[in-house]
């Protein structure tokens, strides 16, 4: 498995070697697909459109919806304009969404389509909606779509009122429904009064009843995008996806914000949990109190089996730093942290992380690949893996146990459902590590050495 | 047309009438209408697919990175050697490769490759954007081609050129690139070439293994578990039989025409098809023993299968089928293979189908059954309920829509999880079937 790759780091200049990173209009159909009632169009050839929904497909194992203009020949000589218009007017008779969000392709920004021109000059039916955003796939990568997505709305629909509302708006970042569920579901413990946004639980999560629900009943009402604007702050989580939308927002309707990491771990759900007490004057419900104080408890009892364990965390910027944050309170070293996104941030705030613990890191770096991660390994290996399906072969290829978290994940079943944030989350997570240190563990002992109780 | 219809798509359904034997033409082979949801994806992705299995190939996306990204080890094509078609390689393209071009930054990618000296071969292949800034990849593969001895093949593959047959056609020119010059085309021709397979699962492993029971050689398989070495071999063959029709016709015509190899079509998929194409090789190319020798080894096989297909039948009775495949001579191949289960195909359709495998598929079905080309979500759910299919045999896109629909699904595509081709994919097959259809999880669903 991956024999070609060499154990001498060569500098590489143009050849990018299995990426760990996508391309931005992936990211904003999942952001759309976060909206109640809407229809994600992709604004180029149709490949695009299958490949975003193949993936999304794979990794949430959920029909994921969209349209695509169905670029030709014709389009890319003449404009897109009358590809789009042809197909608002068809998405609108066939699937009657009550929102078109249209995301842009590097095709589309090639040739330089002026969407914002092209919906000007459709004609939408009365009481529905269509919006754009740009994405092209030559900048930053699928966070950055989703993060452009969101604008896009914002752009759009987000209105500024002389009345601030009691309303928070919490941007949850590229996450899963499960982790989304989770984030709402402590707002309200502390009855915290939120907007959402996106929000894709009940959507990409979908309970079986039977039947297809092209529009399951989840996601960010219009309504509620519009009201956006009116909120008394922005709770941005994901110090780096969340915070194109939140500076939009400000911009454009004056909103406060406050960007804190992914609340993966314990201080990170903390800070989560203090910034929605701070602003609602509300205490943390004894409930909550106690939920940390299990994930605590159960980290104490098996510190040991965590400690001094080197990681390799890799995948999109805001999970891997909430992932080695979390790692670090385990007693473990998040040796490497990989991420494919270009983003100095992600650098500067990798190294932060390791300010009040003796350890250090090995490499911390962005717009970087899985080839180089593989590579430092052979160097200097690392004892597990924690990140999404593309390192399984790495895992395969070194002989290291891998912990599945981010996106995507394509080999494995329920995860999307369930959280890594809060401290359920929390505590799923350290059993997942847990449990693929251990199983290694004993899979490696001798007979003699084998214990039954741990 | 039923509601739920787009009215451009009305040419692109049928409803078989009874006594109708294919007198309207499917509208098919186009790109798809602007708004739906198709499940089809580009040219890219033809090519991508067809030449991906070329296991010792280094493939570079030229482009950004979205299309390496979403087509890395997509296939579940197996090896038996080199592995280096499973990696990802790409130029990922930024913006300023975007406004000062993109070729010097494909040179250095192709140097980097180079430098290792693992390369004997690279495909290049340009997405949407090369063509529209300009980038030479022809020149650019041509000099790189001289500067390290090796072949550097280009494949102009701009998603919006086309539909997915489009990338099929440029695979096979690919090939024919490579393989035009062989030493081997002046060799004494025998044996046979396997097109149109990729070895998903390790069904060409089986075709080969019966080939080699009654006695004819393999002397390529295009492409699942080829190599540089073996595919240079493929001129040498005296026949060339082809599985996948919609992707590889178009290159078996190409080496009659090149190379003078004659070729059939063939379907390893189903007891009848199986048996009927092993036949056809063994009177193509045999002698007469080899053609004995496979009537007992069909014979014999036929009749375990068919043993074992009946344990099954009390299964299946009365239940109907929805189909939505790739390419139209595996819906027609998968149509006979529900008949021999038992089982009534009631909604049939493919991604890259032409009027002829319409026709056929027509002639084959029952009255009432609904034809599709290039469908989407919203058709298929209306007429899989509609028609009340039990299960529907497709690919990732389609499964979690008859999930939710409590129909039973079978992944005939990238992500079958064990062969599904020749006898052993008879019982596979039937095995999974019956497990989907009559999977106890049913009994949990709401009002069942």
């Amino acid at each position: 498995m991956l024999d070609a790759t060499p154990k001498k780091i060569v500098d590489r200049t143009a050849l990018r070697v299995n990426p760990c990173k996508t391309c931005q209009p992936v990211g904003a159909m999942y952001c759309a697909l976060g909206v109640h009632q809407c229809m994600p169009h992709s604004h180029g050839s149709q490949g695009c459109c299958s490949y975003h929904r193949t993936v999304l497909s794979r990794h949430f194992k959920e029909p994921a919806i969209a349209t695509t203009s169905s670029f030709t020949e014709g389009a890319c000589v003449f404009g897109g304009g009358s590809n789009l218009k042809k197909a608002v007017k068809n998405i609108f008779e066939t699937y009657d969404p009550y929102i078109i969000a249209v995301h842009t392709t590097c095709l589309s920004e090639t040739i330089g389509d002026d969407l914002k021109s092209y919906i000007d000059e459709i004609d939408i039916p009365a009481g529905k909606l269509v919006i754009h955003t740009n994405t092209p796939s030559y900048i930053g990568s699928h966070i950055t779509g989703f993060g452009n997505m969101m604008c896009g709305f914002i752009n759009y629909l987000s209105k500024k009122s002389n009345t601030v509302s009691d309303k928070i708006g919490i941007f949850p970042g590229f996450v899963n429904p499960g982790d989304m569920r989770e984030l709402k579901r402590l707002a309200t413990s502390m009855e915290a009064k939120y907007i959402m946004f996106p929000d894709t639980s009940d959507v990409m999560d979908a309970p079986n009843k039977g039947t297809y629900q092209m529009y399951p009943k989840g996601g960010t009402t219009v309504a509620e995008i519009k009201e956006l604007g009116s909120v008394r702050k922005v709770l941005g989580l994901g110090t780096i996806v969340s915070k194109p939308a939140a500076e939009k927002l400000k911009v454009k309707c004056g909103v406060d914000f406050d960007l804190v990491p992914y609340p993966i771990g314990i201080r990170a759900t903390d800070t989560y949990l203090m910034k929605l007490s701070h602003l609602y004057k509300t205490e943390i419900p004894a409930a909550i109190a106690d939920e940390r104080g299990r994930v605590l408890d159960g980290m104490i009892d098996a510190q040991q089996y965590f400690a001094g364990k080197k990681v390799a965390v890799y995948g999109d910027p805001d999970t891997v730093l909430g992932i080695a944050a979390f790692c670090l309170e385990l007693g473990m070293i998040p040796y490497y942290m990989i991420t494919g996104t270009p983003s100095d941030a992600f650098e500067k705030e990798g190294a932060a992380l390791f300010e009040g613990y003796d350890v250090k890191p090995g490499v911390i770096k962005a717009n970087a690949d899985l080839f180089y991660m593989q590579q430092l390994i052979k160097n200097d290996p690392v004892e597990l893996l924690i990140g999404n399906t593309h390192g399984k072969l790495i895992a395969k290829a070194e002989d290291i146990p891998i912990v599945r978290a981010g996106f995507p994940v394509m080999d494995r079943y329920f995860g999307a459902e369930q959280p890594i944030v809060g401290y359920r989350g929390a505590m799923r997570l350290a059993e997942m590590i847990l449990n693929a240190l251990l199983d290694r563990k004993d899979r490696d002992a001798d007979d003699t050495d084998l214990e039954l109780v741990l | 047309m039923d509601s739920g219809v787009l009215q451009e798509r009305a040419d692109s359904i049928i409803i078989k009438r009874s006594g109708d034997h294919g007198c309207r033409q499917m509208d098919c082979e186009k790109a798809s209408v602007a708004g739906s949801v198709s499940q089809r994806a580009c040219v890219y992705c033809g090519a991508r697919v067809v030449l991906n299995p070329i296991t010792d190939a280094y493939h570079i996306i030229h482009g950004p990175i979205g299309c390496a990204s979403y087509t890395w080890d997509i296939r579940g094509s197996l090896t038996s050697d080199s592995d280096l078609f499973r990696q990802s390689y790409s130029t990922d393209l930024r913006e300023k490769d975007i406004i000062f071009g993109g070729a010097e930054k494909l040179k250095r990618a192709i140097d980097e490759i180079a430098i290792t000296k693992q390369a004997k071969l690279i495909f290049v292949y340009a997405t949407c954007i090369v063509g529209v800034i300009g980038d030479d990849i022809e020149a650019v593969c041509r000099e790189a081609e001289e500067k390290h001895g090796i072949r550097v093949i280009p494949v102009k593959a701009p998603g919006f050129s086309g539909t997915k047959s489009q990338g099929y056609k440029l695979a096979c020119d690919a090939i024919m690139n490579l393989i035009g010059n062989s030493p081997y085309k002046d060799i004494k021709k025998q044996g046979v070439n396997i097109l149109g397979d990729f070895n998903l699962a390790g069904e060409i492993w089986l075709i080969k293994k019966y080939l080699k029971k009654i006695g004819i050689p393999v002397v390529s398989t295009i492409t699942g578990d080829s190599s540089y070495a073996s595919l240079m071999k493929a001129p040498s063959a005296a026949l060339n039989v082809v599985q996948c029709a919609g992707s590889s016709v178009y290159l078996a015509k190409q080496m009659e025409e090149t190379f003078g190899i004659p070729y059939f079509r063939v379907s390893f998929f189903g007891v009848e098809d199986t048996s009927q194409s092993i036949m056809h090789v063994a009177e193509a190319i045999g002698s007469e023993a080899t053609i004995q020798q496979a009537r007992v080894f069909t014979e014999s096989e036929r009749e375990k299968s068919l043993l074992f297909l009946k344990r099954y039948l009390p299964h299946f009775e009365g239940k109907k089928a929805a189909i939505y495949v790739g390419g139209g001579f595996k819906a027609i191949s998968l149509i006979r293979q529900f008949r021999e289960m038992g089982i009534d195909t009631v909604v049939v359709g493919t991604q890259t189908g032409k009027k002829e495998d319409y026709e056929v598929i027509e002639n084959l079905v029952k009255p009432n059954t609904v034809i599709l080309d290039d469908t989407n979500p919203a058709e298929l759910e209306m007429f899989m309920r509609k028609m009340h299919a039990d299960i529907l045999v497709g690919g990732v896109k389609e499964r979690p829509l008859a999930y939710k629909l409590g129909i039973a699904f079978c992944d005939h595509n990238h992500e079958r999880k064990h062969a599904l081709g020749g006898y052993e994919g008879v019982v596979n097959f039937t095995r999974e079937v019956n497990l989907s259809l009559n999977s106890p999880v049913w009994n949990c669903l709401a009002g069942r």
